[in-house]
């Protein structure tokens, strides 16, 4: 019975959510949810096309700048740096995840918007700047389960290629990369999976427009952040609306879980 | 090539220390004792943030009283009464999908289901069940991981002396399990205080000491985004900021060395 509470408690979860959020998505037509463009909650026109693409971007440029650095410092970590600094390093990377997300928020109003708004121009409160942040709040994810799989890779791998000449980079980048590949890749939807869901440091630092942004540098509002702005005042077809976004919300998330899994699932023997 | 990924990791490592220098270099000028037992005054503007440090230990208390249970026993049942079969797959991955769904989820049902529904509204007991769904994840996995670390043979002499699967459980497997649970237990703990859109919607943000399992209250991290984001008072708020930072990464401190040890024990 007791073990069962994790299902059920998922199970009650999907229910309650879709149950709120589905039947207005019919009413309106599913197409008219995802595709049209005018979030008009108190005027019943619910077009969510707006902070799907908004989720999106956000997600994008997140994955842009934390894949890059989180990979780079997994890599070094793991096939460049003394032990010492590894047996550090980790553990410090792994207890920065616990910073909590309104904490990273915080620091994209204090020092990154100011510094976009005076260098770049615009509101601040952007794509850029969210993008930025998350970006910055799923290196640890990444980071660390990077450096687990690629630790997982055999040692007799590393040392064939380097015994038939190959130089640690080629090593690296030819033996170690693929061998790894579905743990990294794990690890990479992970993040993305923390960026879609990421909604207070998100809320502080996008602007919040409910429009498709033509730059970097626009406001954007994304699906969580659609939620949580209006949860608290939405009452009646406004917070069956809000469902709605969840359910979309849900949906995407538990592509990227299932997707995870597998790839997860893959990499081991 | 090689300079160019020790410079990227270079950068990663400096964003990272950099956060927690700021926000402590900052913060904790404003911290004193005076800020830690006050309580907020003018909406936040002044005083200090005591209410919002017992609003925190309740709904954490509350959350682990009911997910350690639930979690604990799911594991045990996981490991020490079936075999692999489509049963334990179906737990696992509901467990994995629960895993993932992000807060404001698990907000919108705690608002919807809690709030609203079974009438509990703006409270610990609303805050403190979604909070609990949240970490239930966390806490089977990692004692499901500690219970198959516990070797094998222990199992084997405690039936061999007569005792029958229930005595071997809570006798022998969970006392030498317990470091591991208590890794999870703790890590939970410290996701529990940084949360704050599943709290916000569930729990409130009454400034009020919280008197009863019905009386609305604030977190610490509820209290810093308001602080944050409504401009009330930045010195509060950096000051809230650095006492969040420093007791969720003691907490994670001390989880880390648990683990460390509870490994070495096994291996």
């Amino acid at each position: 019975m007791i073990a069962l509470s994790a299902v059920s408690i998922l199970l009650v979860i999907t229910v309650y959510i879709f149950s709120e959020g589905t039947p207005i998505m019919f009413k309106y037509g599913l197409k008219k949810f995802l595709f049209s463009l005018d979030w008009f909650p108190l005027e019943k026109s619910f077009g969510l096309l707006p902070m799907i693409i908004g989720s999106l971007f956000v997600t994008g440029g997140a994955l842009v700048i934390g894949i890059p650095l989180g990979l780079a410092c997994a890599v070094v970590l793991t096939e460049f740096s003394s032990k010492r600094l590894r047996s550090f390093l980790k553990p410090v990377v792994e207890l920065l995840a616990g910073i909590p997300s309104v904490v990273y928020g915080f620091m994209g109003v204090v020092i990154l918007i100011p510094f976009i708004r005076d260098r770049l121009g615009g509101p601040g409160f952007s794509v850029l700047a969210a993008s930025v942040i998350l970006g910055i709040m799923i290196l640890p994810t990444i980071i660390s389960i990077s450096i687990d799989s690629l630790e997982a890779v055999p040692r007799s791998y590393r040392e064939g290629s380097i015994a038939l000449g190959a130089t640690r980079w080629q090593t690296t980048r030819m033996v170690m990369f693929p061998a790894a590949k579905s743990g990294i890749i794990a690890s990479v939807i992970l993040g993305m999976g923390r960026a879609i869901g990421e909604t207070m440091a998100v809320i502080m630092i996008a602007g919040n427009a409910a429009m498709i942004p033509h730059s970097l540098l626009d406001p954007v509002r994304t699906l969580t952040s659609n939620i949580a702005l209006e949860l608290g005042y939405a009452a009646g077809e406004h917070r069956q609306a809000l469902f709605a976004t969840g359910v979309i919300l849900f949906v995407i998330i538990m592509i990227l879980n299932t997707i995870a899994n597998l790839a997860s699932r893959k990499s081991k023997p | 090539m090689r300079a160019l990924l020790w410079l990227l990791t270079a950068v990663t490592v400096f964003i990272l220390f950099f956060i927690i220098f700021y926000v402590l270099k900052k913060g904790l000028p404003v911290v004193s004792l005076e800020f830690l037992t006050r309580n907020p005054a003018e909406m936040g503007k002044a005083g200090g943030i005591f209410s919002t440090i017992v609003g925190t230990m309740a709904l954490t208390l509350l959350a682990i009283l009911i997910a350690t249970p639930l979690g604990v026993g799911s594991a045990i049942f996981l490991t020490e009464y079936t075999q692999e079969s489509w049963v334990t797959r179906v737990i696992r991955f509901g467990s994995e999908c629960l895993a993932g769904i992000p807060s404001i989820i698990f907000g919108l049902f705690g608002f919807i289901l809690f709030v609203t529904k079974l009438g509990f509204g703006w409270s610990l007991l609303s805050g403190g069940l979604t909070l609990a769904f949240m970490i239930l994840p966390t806490i089977i996995r990692t004692s499901e991981e500690a219970i198959r670390s516990v070797p094998y043979a222990y199992r084997e002499v405690s039936f061999s002396l007569g005792s029958t699967r229930w005595q071997t459980v809570t006798r022998v497997v969970l006392p030498s399990a317990l470091p591991g649970i208590a890794t999870g237990v703790i890590l939970s703990i410290g996701r529990s205080i940084g949360e704050t859109a599943a709290v916000i919607f569930t729990s409130g943000s009454s400034l009020h000491i919280p008197t009863s399992l019905f009386s609305s209250s604030r977190t610490m991290s509820v209290h810093f985004y308001i602080l944050a984001r409504e401009g009330i008072s930045m010195d509060n708020a950096y000051g809230t900021a650095a006492v969040l930072i420093i007791a969720i990464l003691s907490i994670n401190v001390l989880a880390y060395s648990l683990m460390n040890r509870f490994i070495r024990r096994y291996s």
